[in-house]
């Protein structure tokens, strides 16, 4: 965990830092590791398609490169600023719905459909700007219940307007692709955006605005206080954040190949982010990706080999639980911190 | 046309009765431990799934059963908080918790589906389809059954709060928490038995809401649980007399609404919650900015 140097006042950095949890600097054998993890992460996820070949198993990969985005996203946003959001899939299920309803009002079949993605991110960034408007002005727990209620307008809304079906739901344009293979371009346009938001999550954590963010996070007041222009910089992270989960949700309705109200605003969307992101380690660039690549294949097997959906909630929810109370304050760090301890006594024993 | 608007008023007022219950042990909690109990609302139907069970399988009235499903629920509020609350520390306490309120109520929907089935299930009880008539109004016995109950256990928890050495340690920690253990309160028991009195009373709260409802089935939690926000968030966080007053006012509002299009009744819900934010960020009673960060 580098905290990356920035143009920000010395009385800032010092908060960022964290009050409690003074953290170690990764020195240069740490540096190696983590690029030596990084590349091997990434050569992993670009050959994993070539080497399994198992339709479940490339269908669970692509819900998880689907959620690394995903989680990413948010994290972007709730990770940095420290707004937790639980309403982001009113973005993922705008974004799913704008596929949807182009695809069907607009005539479009087979591929054609792809060039709707861009047109998907772009409604859930619209969309973001009102309901940022409306739900930054408040904190916290009054935040989060806002955004919880944003998301229960959305699903009521796309269960009882005319051009969204209804509970009926949109099914997708099919696509002629052969069976075999046909995990894998939605696999590698899964990779790619994710690819792209998790290099846009570090770009951000390293800038000047990612520093503004995490300032906020710290004390908004005193963030405030020194001249950052709080509602701006709270609101841009946000639009951006729904930008990444529109875009995927547009993806995955076309993956998934039908738009229903309960699936594509579904609650358990709005927790699985956050939790990807907390177990991860929230506000870390590799969190994310770590907790949805945990989390979301464990989450599609669990409903894919159980029969009885019941159970599969249940355990579901005991996953959850299981993160939440043994791991608290994410993987990364725990693990940076337990490395650094390890490496400070190797070199006190010298 | 007035006719109808007035008995959607006296509906309103006596079925907000029942959500003031349950929105006081959600602020209750909220004030005292700096959580939001995301799993009430499945709380609720829980409470009214055990009604269910004791007037199916043994007959038991469903006022009676009270006695045995309220000290039930107290049981698993404070099992709920010393498992997973107690144990959260550190810098994301407060969002943690919200999660792992979260992720109860995913087990609890899931438990009941697996006990109960997806199907509607209703309380049935000789009061639940008679009504008597008052100055014109049909009022339904559990209506005016449930208010009463709605206000006496309101009323009891006022006089336990204010009343009693236990109430004054609950409202001293919900002043501020470090000050009460600096003057010998045992905050960890006061969370747990608050979580536990917060927890209790949605076993009346859902006992009523399972008789009026018209239907209930283990999906009702996300209903309640969004009403339930938008009227603790409206009557300002952490004030029992505004969760009171903004209970019975949107429920007045969502069943007047009701008369013209009962798909977009609850929509009033959100509406309401934003208009009134976007002027009002601390609700309509809330004093301060709720505890600073």
């Amino acid at each position: 965990m580098s905290e990356l140097k920035g143009a920000a006042p010395p009385g800032l950095r010092s908060e960022a830092a964290g009050p409690a949890a003074p953290r170690e600097r990764p020195r240069v054998s740490g540096k190696l590791l983590r690029a030596a993890g990084i590349a091997m992460v990434a050569a992993a996820l670009a050959v994993y398609p070539l080497v399994i070949t198992n339709g479940l198993a490339t269908t669970i990969a692509v819900d998880g490169v689907i959620f690394i985005s995903a989680a990413a996203a948010w994290n972007i946003f709730s990770g940095y600023s420290g707004y937790i959001s639980l309403g982001h899939a009113v973005f993922f299920g705008s974004g799913a719905y704008t596929v949807a309803i182009g695809a069907r009002d607009w005539h479009l079949t087979g591929d054609a459909v792809f060039a709707l993605l861009p047109l998907a991110a772009v409604v859930g960034a619209v969309i973001a700007v009102p309901c940022g408007l409306v739900a930054l002005r408040v904190r916290r727990h009054t935040f989060v219940v806002i955004t919880i209620a944003l998301f229960f307008i959305f699903q009521l809304m796309a269960f009882n307007l005319s051009f969204t079906a209804g509970s009926i739901g949109i099914i997708a344009p099919i696509l002629n692709w052969a069976p075999a293979t046909y995990n894998d371009p939605f696999y590698y346009i899964a990779l790619a955006i994710a690819a792209g938001t998790t290099a846009l999550a570090w770009l951000i954590r390293g800038s000047r605005f990612g520093l503004q963010l995490r300032a906020i996070r710290d004390d908004e007041d005193r963030a405030r206080g020194l001249g950052v222009r709080a509602m701006r910089v709270k609101l841009s992270a946000f639009v951006i954040s729904a930008f990444i989960t529109a875009l995927v949700g547009g993806l995955w309705f076309y993956f998934i190949g039908e738009a229903l109200p309960q699936f594509a605003f579904d609650p358990i969307f709005d927790l699985s982010v956050a939790l990807m992101a907390f177990l991860g380690g929230l506000g870390t660039v590799a969190g994310p990706v770590l907790g949805a690549l945990i989390i979301e294949p464990a989450q599609q097997y669990l409903t894919t080999t159980i029969t009885n959906d019941y159970l599969s909630e249940i355990l579901l929810g005991a996953l959850f639980l299981v993160v939440i109370l043994l791991l608290p304050r994410g993987v990364i760090p725990t693990g940076s911190e337990l490395i650094s301890k390890w490496t400070a006594r190797r070199e006190n024993r010298r | 046309m007035a006719r109808q608007i007035y008995q959607a008023i006296v509906d309103g007022i006596l079925g907000g009765g029942v959500y003031a219950l349950m929105a006081v042990g959600l602020t209750l909690i909220f004030g005292v431990l700096d959580i939001i109990n995301i799993a009430q609302g499945i709380l609720v139907v829980v409470g009214a799934y055990l009604s269910y069970a004791l007037s199916v399988h043994l007959h038991v009235d469903l006022f009676l059963g009270l006695l045995v499903t309220v000290p039930a629920m107290f049981v698993i509020g404070v099992v709920i908080h010393l498992a997973f609350i107690r144990p959260l520390r550190g810098r994301e306490r407060t969002s943690m918790s919200l999660l792992a309120c979260y992720a109860v109520a995913i087990i609890a929907e899931g438990v009941l589906y697996w006990i109960f089935g997806p199907g509607y299930v209703t309380l049935k009880a000789s009061y639940i389809n008679s009504s008597v008539r008052v100055f014109g109004f049909f009022l339904p016995y559990i209506y005016l059954y449930g208010f009463a109950l709605a206000v006496a256990l309101v009323v009891l928890l006022y006089g336990l709060l204010y009343r009693t050495k236990f109430g004054r340690s609950v409202r001293a920690t919900m002043q501020d928490q470090t000050a009460a253990r600096l003057i010998g309160i045992n905050v960890n028991r006061v969370a747990a038995l608050t979580f536990g009195i917060g927890v209790a009373v949605t076993a009346a709260g859902g006992m009523v809401y399972g008789a009026t409802s018209g239907g209930f089935n283990p999906n009702s939690g996300y209903d309640l649980i969004s009403r339930l926000l938008a009227i603790i968030i409206l009557g300002g966080l952490g004030s029992i007399g505004g969760a009171l007053a903004a209970a019975v006012f949107m429920i007045t509002l969502e069943s007047v609404v009701d008369i013209w299009s009962p798909n977009w009744a609850i929509l009033v819900f959100y509406a309401a919650l934003v208009i009134v934010l976007t002027f009002r960020p601390v609700g309509l009673f809330g004093r301060q900015a709720v505890r600073a960060q």
